[in-house]
């Protein structure tokens, strides 16, 4: 790159290798999946070199493929309606711990986000399975046993245990801004434990839950492993969807579709949530 | 501080309860002497582990992992840390947009990569490649390093470095022998977490590997839609203990708390 000034010149030069490395890797195949979503498909003939709506007419249309999208939405909504239930009140009992046993608990909550999904998802399974942990329990107090494992139940108690530190960590983050003196002040200064936690704690934790909320919900929404594992041929989610129409069905620009309408309502979800971040930050700053 | 009531200290066990539930029964699991997944009630044994170490397929998926991770991780610390300089030491035009692409991995589902790189594999004709496939994984793993290494630039007190220059140091020496000193954890911590990333990565990487270049976590997924026994179980077990070894070093050298929340 020639410039006139150095200051142009040094930082692409530090960083225009990966920006190159970036961009082929990233926004080129990222196109070409584009592209490939607006090409035709014929199953005998494969790929067709004509241009084509007809998989994005197809995917809002068929009855089939809106259940897919509905009940990815419901797990994914219901995952992060729970992990903010589970994960906010943990974060803040973590906060209020002492010292040796704060740190020891925060890395048994969030230290599962290093293991591979497929090691938890496979753990899950072996609990909720019709011989498993949760059915053994079940009857060993006389109730009968409920299948769980292919259902979306056990699809949603593996997707909270895989996002719960996603929500866990800027809950936490947000807590450590808080001067614990404050709700300390507020009971002094005559409100109640519930009042001090109502006015002065949750203001704080709200915006580390929105961003978490956010967080689990998109990524519970283009999960792959858990529903692969949990939900069986008949549970499909968008992930699995793709999955199979590009690995099993052979039409990759259906699949390359779905795709394509995964990552754009991803995109949209942290877009609003960028938004609303700065809002927050304009309104606080005054 | 207050202290917790009984009811919160409940609610806490309930959730600790939760989360190690798992990983705790594929442990005991993973001892088991008999033929089904059932808990070692029968003594405890080792035949599931040995029976992993004499899986060629499982070897020879753990050994590709390893060496994915260790190249991606390395790869991605080439790029993350003069990247890291330029974005977070010169203000240029296309700065945003540079620190924008670098971090787009993070948002984008690895769905979605994972179809996007077999579209552009097809094209060119590079399925099946493990070059190709350290690629991929460096794209995944270099926004958690650079996370790393801008937080460690921005809290890095600069009269060090430009005492450095006023002394007579050229920018490569001053970088070379104040700066890169002082991000070292940063960078250390990065290649780390990216390391783990690499060699849990499932979802990207099914739809990127080939027979021959097959990762564990693949080779796992595809195990667990097939068969059912204690293998999968042993092989769980000893990935639950790499990372806990993982775990334990990263927090030991730089807190675990400090890496992962402190990332965002």
């Amino acid at each position: 790159m020639i410039s006139r000034s150095p200051t142009i010149s040094i930082p692409w030069l530090l960083a225009g290798p990966g920006a190159l490395f970036f961009a082929g890797l990233v926004l080129l195949p990222l196109a070409l999946t584009l592209i490939l979503s607006f090409h035709a498909y014929d199953h005998s003939t494969g790929i067709q070199n004509t241009f084509t709506l007809s998989h994005y007419i197809a995917v809002v249309t068929d009855d089939y493929y809106l259940e897919i999208f509905w009940r990815t939405l419901r797990i994914a909504a219901l995952t992060t309606l729970l992990c903010a239930v589970i994960g906010v009140p943990e974060a803040y009992i973590l906060s209020r711990m002492k010292d040796p046993w704060r740190s020891v608990f925060l890395l048994v909550i969030i230290g599962p986000l290093l293991v591979s999904v497929v090691v938890r998802t496979f753990g899950w399974s072996m609990l909720l399975g019709s011989q498993g942990l949760v059915n053994q329990a079940l009857q060993l107090f006389g109730f009968p046993s409920v299948r769980i494992l292919y259902t979306e139940t056990a699809i949603v108690i593996a997707l909270v245990h895989v996002m719960l530190p996603f929500m866990v960590i800027p809950v936490w983050t947000a807590l450590q801004k808080l001067d614990p003196m404050v709700e300390a002040a507020a009971w002094t200064l005559g409100a109640s434990h519930f009042t001090a936690l109502r006015r002065v704690v949750m203001p704080q934790v709200t915006l580390g839950m929105l961003s978490g909320s956010l967080i689990v919900f998109g990524l519970s929404a283009s999960a792959f492993a858990v529903p692969a594992l949990l939900g069986g041929r008949r549970l499909k989610m968008a992930a699995t969807l793709v999955y199979d129409e590009y690995l099993q069905e052979l039409n990759w620009p259906l699949g390359a579709t779905i795709a394509i309408i995964v990552l754009v309502a991803n995109l949209c979800i942290m877009l609003a949530y960028n938004r609303m971040v700065e809002a927050r930050a304009r309104r606080t700053l005054g | 501080m207050h202290k917790n009531g009984p009811i919160a200290l409940l609610f806490h066990i309930l959730v600790l309860t939760f989360v190690l539930a798992p990983l705790v029964i594929i442990c005991l699991v993973a001892f088991t002497p008999e033929n089904t997944l059932s808990l070692p009630t029968n003594g405890l044994s080792l035949r599931w582990f040995k029976a992993v170490f004499a899986h060629p397929d499982f070897m020879a998926s753990f050994w590709n992992s390893i060496w994915l991770a260790t190249f991606s991780a390395t790869l991605a610390v080439a790029f993350a840390v003069p990247a890291g300089l330029a974005i977070s030491r010169y203000t240029f035009p296309g700065r945003d947009f540079l620190n924008a692409l670098f971090l787009s991995p993070l948002i984008i589902p690895h769905l979605v990569l994972g179809v996007a790189f077999l579209r552009l594999f097809a094209l060119i004709g590079a399925t099946g490649s493990f070059s190709w496939l350290v690629a991929t994984h460096t794209i995944i793993v270099t926004p958690y390093v650079l996370r790393l290494v801008l937080a460690a630039l921005s809290g890095l007190d600069r009269s060090a470095e430009q005492a450095a220059r006023t002394l007579g140091a050229s920018e490569w020496t001053a970088f070379r022998r104040v700066t890169a000193p002082m991000i070292l954890p940063g960078i250390t911590g990065g290649w780390l977490l990216a390391f783990i990333n690499s060699f849990d990565e499932l979802t990207m990487s099914i739809f990127v590997t080939s027979p021959s270049t097959v990762t564990l976590p693949v080779r796992m997924y595809m195990y667990a839609t097939e068969s059912i026994d204690p293998m999968m179980a042993a092989v769980s077990a000893l990935m639950i203990a790499i990372t806990a070894a993982a775990m334990l070093v990263l927090d030991r050298a730089f807190g675990l708390d400090r890496i992962l929340v402190g990332q965002r």
